[in-house]
């Protein structure tokens, strides 16, 4: 029974459960370290997932609908940048109207369009993203086994290092990450606030319908009402696990991800009743939270809106 | 020198103390005077009042005229004319005329049974936002509140009605509240962000509860996944029970009932707890400004999990009015198509967390709960979901134009 949950396939299914994760808390690490909270990973990752996979049905090709999911994502959290940065609207507020707005505008759109309001239709093989096997398997079978994903999950290990890279060895991360913790003093420098904060919300938006899509088009083959499931905030617990820091966040959503992975296997094998093995992630997420945001420490401005004097 | 210092301190200490005693005192002693002052000002109209209660409509007032501007234009993109989709929305919530022109109450009455859980939900997250909190948790704290009291109804189903009924109640606002009150504790022991946990706790609630539903109290069976009914004592009467010895014809099946009277009382409790009690005023205090809260000896962190347990408790009756005037059983997933937690957001901040406006918010939202059903089956291509869009909208606006009146 152990080996069937704990092989080579349990580190394969666990990169692909964390793959949206990775994207959305990546997403959400550029948004909270220019200083504006992003709960609405959530309704971007919807937004994402259901462009995507309309789009996708439309056009026959999931490149396009991919490419679509950016545009849409970069939309929404052009609304939520607009809201908290001109505006000044209370964060969290803001993040959870958009959350409501993309339960019910998916389905709206779905139900124009696709005379169902549960889901979109289901996408035939040739247009969900294909998997594409990086070693070859005759030589290194164990290693081809688990790297035999879908290009975004590629993407997601890539960004991580990229993400890395961009916010603690450029000028642009350290301007962003400057107006993160003290906006009046990198204003001061001469950098736009304005500027920064709206780069951060709209890279965010990018990453997070990015995750979306993947799970419509990836992971799965259509759009259901709803189906990111929490993700969004789970990817936001991972963020703060991680410390607001591309490697740890990579770590916390890996942790998440084998949760979901072992869940999986657990419902067919173990005994515990399915309701309790699917909320082992959610309870994960509230012990890693209060186990560990004790010790972090949030960008300085987070949440706070800045006032030009 | 030290020794200088220290005194200061102690005197200031002691300065504020009294202070805050004073304050105390004075707040104590509006209380008697309280329905003096108000036959005064409605007596006199008085204008600072009028333009009070004005300046407070402005904002919702632009928020739901937006969101009606861009949900009309929405309806128009996806190829519904917006003017029909309106009119179905007033006609079934509001009208006081059925399609053939007869005089019903249907309208008005699923309107405000819709109103009644929005009601609590709303009160409950407008007192954690008085407290600084946003309890997204609703959701699962009124799942537990209804589970609980189904449960109540079933287990002591031998005792009479007079002790079953406030049982059930007390029932339904105690699980509320422990479930809000563990995210609370979370929040002031650890720090963790309160939105992230009662969103996780929105899940395992429902998770626990599927879970007991489904193999402890579940017909068997039976494929929908409901409990037994409760007792029959349990069951609190509807409208057509109080109305009709008055001669007033209210339809039974308008299952509009004594909830919602506890739900107007609701909100007058919750005013005299946050403007007339210590407490309250401990809880706004800290939701101001929590350093100055602290500063001036109110415990933060007690108050946070006061607030949170007080929210639970009233998200937790909206169990009241859905498994003892409504179903007479716990119907799983009854809020997950309207998601009452979530529109007791959009209801608290369109009544600018104040009581009053709650209910004015509450019922706007049920007419548009009422109007939804409609618009889903009549009109062509819009479907109910509008209604979410509706009230993100309006969240959107209320939470941008808080600021710009800033």
């Amino acid at each position: 029974m152990i080996t069937d949950i704990f092989n080579f396939t349990l580190i394969a299914s666990t990169i692909r459960l964390a793959t949206p994760l990775i994207l959305a808390a990546l997403g959400g690490l550029y948004s909270e370290r220019s200083g504006v909270i992003n709960i609405a990973l959530e309704g971007m990752m919807l937004a994402g997932a259901f462009t995507a996979a309309a789009v996708t049905y439309f056009t026959g090709n999931p490149w396009i609908g991919t490419m679509a999911a950016i545009l849409a994502g970069v939309m929404v959290a052009f609304i939520h940048a607009l809201a908290t940065i001109n505006f000044r609207a209370d964060h969290v507020v803001s993040g959870t109207a958009i959350n409501i707005l993309f339960l019910g505008v998916p389905a709206l759109l779905s139900g124009a369009l696709f005379q169902s309001t549960g889901a979109t239709p289901q996408l035939p093989r040739e247009q969900v993203l294909p998997d594409v096997s990086i070693f070859d398997p005759e030589r290194f079978p164990a290693l081809a086994s688990i790297f035999n994903q879908k290009p975004l999950v590629y993407l997601a290990l890539i960004l991580v290092p990229m993400t890395f890279y961009l916010i603690y060895r450029t000028p642009f991360g350290l301007r962003l990450r400057a107006v993160g913790e003290n906006p009046e003093a990198a204003d001061t420098a001469g950098v736009s606030v304005l500027k920064m904060r709206y780069a951060g919300v709209l890279i965010s938006g990018a990453l997070a319908s990015l995750g979306g899509a993947y799970l419509s088009i990836g992971q799965n083959s259509l759009f259901t009402r709803n189906m990111t499931a929490g993700r969004g905030f789970i990817a936001l617990a991972a963020l703060i696990f991680g410390k607001w820091d591309p490697v740890g966040t990579l770590f916390a959503c890996l942790l998440f991800g084998f949760a979901e992975a072992i869940a999986i296997r657990m419902q067919g094998t173990v005994a515990l009743p399915n309701q309790f093995i699917q909320m082992i992630p959610y309870l994960l997420t509230i012990v890693v939270l209060a186990g560990l945001i004790r010790r972090a420490r949030p960008p300085q401005a987070l949440g706070v809106a800045y006032v030009k004097e | 020198m030290p020794f200088f210092w220290d005194q200061d301190i102690k005197k200031n200490e002691e300065r504020l103390r009294n202070k805050r005693k004073r304050t105390e005192q004075t707040e104590s002693l509006f209380i008697p005077f309280v329905p003096f002052f108000s036959v005064c000002s409605v007596i006199s109209l008085n204008e600072i009042i009028v333009k009070a209660i004005l300046n407070q409509l402005i904002s919702p007032m632009i928020a739901i005229i937006s969101a009606i501007i861009i949900g009309g234009i929405i309806v128009l993109a996806i190829g519904d004319n917006p003017i029909n989709v309106y009119q179905l929305f007033l006609r079934n919530s509001f009208g006081l005329f059925d399609a053939l022109g007869n005089f019903t109450f249907d309208n008005w009455g699923y309107t405000l049974f819709y109103a009644t859980p929005l009601i609590f939900t709303g009160l409950a997250v407008a007192l954690a936002y008085k407290c600084g909190l946003l309890n997204i948790g609703a959701e699962g704290q009124l799942y537990l509140g209804a589970f609980t009291a189904a449960w109540v109804g079933i287990t002591f189903a031998k005792l009479p009605g007079i002790v079953l009924v406030p049982m059930c109640i007390i029932a339904a606002i105690l699980a509320g509240a422990f479930w809000a009150a563990i995210p609370g504790f979370l929040k002031a022991r650890f720090g963790s962000h309160e939105v992230i946990n009662t969103i996780m706790m929105n899940f395992i609630a429902i998770g626990l509860i599927s879970y007991l539903t489904q193999n402890f109290y579940k017909e068997q069976g039976d494929p929908i996944m409901q409990t037994v009914p409760v007792a029959d004592q349990a069951h609190i009467a509807r409208f057509h029970t109080i109305l009709s010895p008055l001669g007033i014809d209210f339809p039974l099946r308008i299952p509009l009932n004594v909830a919602f009277l506890l739900a107007l009382f609701s909100c007058f409790l919750v005013w005299v707890f946050l403007w007339r009690t210590k407490w309250g005023y401990e809880v706004r205090a800290v939701g101001l400004n929590p350093s100055a809260a602290e500063y001036g000896g109110i415990s933060t962190k007690k108050q946070i999990v006061l607030a949170m347990a007080l929210s639970g408790a009233l998200a937790g009756m909206v169990g009241v009015n859905e498994v003892l005037g409504y179903r007479y059983r716990y119907f799983h997933d009854f809020s997950s198509g309207i998601g009452y937690g979530f529109t007791g957001i959009a209801v608290a901040l369109l009544g600018r967390t104040h009581p009053a406006g709650i209910v004015l918010a509450a019922i706007l939202f049920g007419a548009l709960q009422r109007g939804g059903l409609f618009v889903d089956i009549f009109a062509n291509k819009v479907s109910k979901d509008l209604v979410s869009v509706l009230q993100g909208i309006i969240i959107l606006f209320v939470a941008m134009k808080i600021r710009i009146k800033k």
